[in-house]
């Protein structure tokens, strides 16, 4: 057998293997905090008179989020302050994965969409942004005599 | 206070877990205890659930986001409408005195250190 400072031990080949399995299979948050697009994450969902956004964003002052809509292109952004301690007096920061500093995120939509009829809300750290569809869009019944 | 794996969680896993997704933490400690904050966008007051026992902390919520009828995805990032994370408390730690806010889906949590692990100064005679 071979002698070396780093032999190959076979527990712990067996337990880098489940470490990327597990990695693998696990819905854990990339470095951005999702695991991808970055902040915040973006649902986008259509019904067949709107469309709607949800923008994961917690910890926001509601009127402080910028949200622009021109030519179907809807554009996010903001600041989220950092809750930690600016100066470390006595304090340790044992975990820091939360977002922090601005952000701005921009996603392109349909182009049937009515600029005139946009709503948005902020609830419980998620801004939801609801565009009705152009009238002249929307599916109509046509009557066949 | 340590994460624990889903292998090694002291807990009661009779219950059928649900799969979920990670929320991003931040922890900070001091000499009176601990705080963390963890992202939970779209969860309610009455969605969230915290037990704490003596070794565990269990954060576990729900979202409850308001949706139109006949809604069909067509980008998702957020993938899961569920927050899990687990934490094992270390023994200084009196989850006795805990206290939590939630905040425009920012979860922030307060556990004090116990009297006896706060540190004291040690005062040097001669």
């Amino acid at each position: 057998m071979e002698l070396s400072l780093f032999p190959r031990d076979l527990f712990a080949e067996l337990d880098r293997l489940q470490r990327q399995v597990q990695r693998a299979f696990e819905f854990s948050p990339s470095i951005r905090g999702f695991a991808r697009g970055g902040f915040p994450a973006l649902n986008v969902a259509s019904t067949p008179q709107s469309v709607e956004i949800y923008a994961f964003a917690p910890g926001l002052e509601p009127k402080s989020i910028d949200v622009q809509l021109e030519r179907g292109v809807l554009s996010i952004a903001g600041e989220r302050k950092p809750a930690l301690p600016g100066e470390p007096e006595r304090a340790t920061v044992h975990v820091n994965e939360r977002f922090a500093g601005r952000f701005h995120r921009v996603i392109t939509l349909s182009d049937d969409l009515d600029p005139n009829e946009v709503r948005a809300a902020y609830r419980e750290g998620v801004l939801h942004v609801s565009i009705k569809r152009l009238e002249s869009a929307q599916p109509r019944r046509i009557n066949v005599n | 206070m340590s994460e624990q794996t889903a292998a090694s969680r002291g807990v009661d896993q009779t219950a059928i877990e649900q799969p979920a997704l990670l929320p991003p933490v931040d922890v900070v400690e001091d000499d009176s205890g601990i705080t963390l904050y963890a992202d939970l966008p779209g969860v309610p007051k009455d969605r969230l659930n915290l037990q704490a026992d003596g070794e565990t902390l269990i954060i576990d919520g729900e979202m409850a986001l308001e949706m139109p009828k006949d809604l069909e995805a067509t980008h998702v990032e957020v993938n899961l409408p569920r927050y899990r994370r687990v934490f094992s408390l270390s023994k200084e730690l009196d989850p006795g005195k805990l206290s939590a806010e939630l905040k425009q889906g920012v979860l922030k949590l307060r556990i004090q250190k116990a009297e006896r692990a706060k540190p004291r100064r040690i005062e040097v005679a001669g």
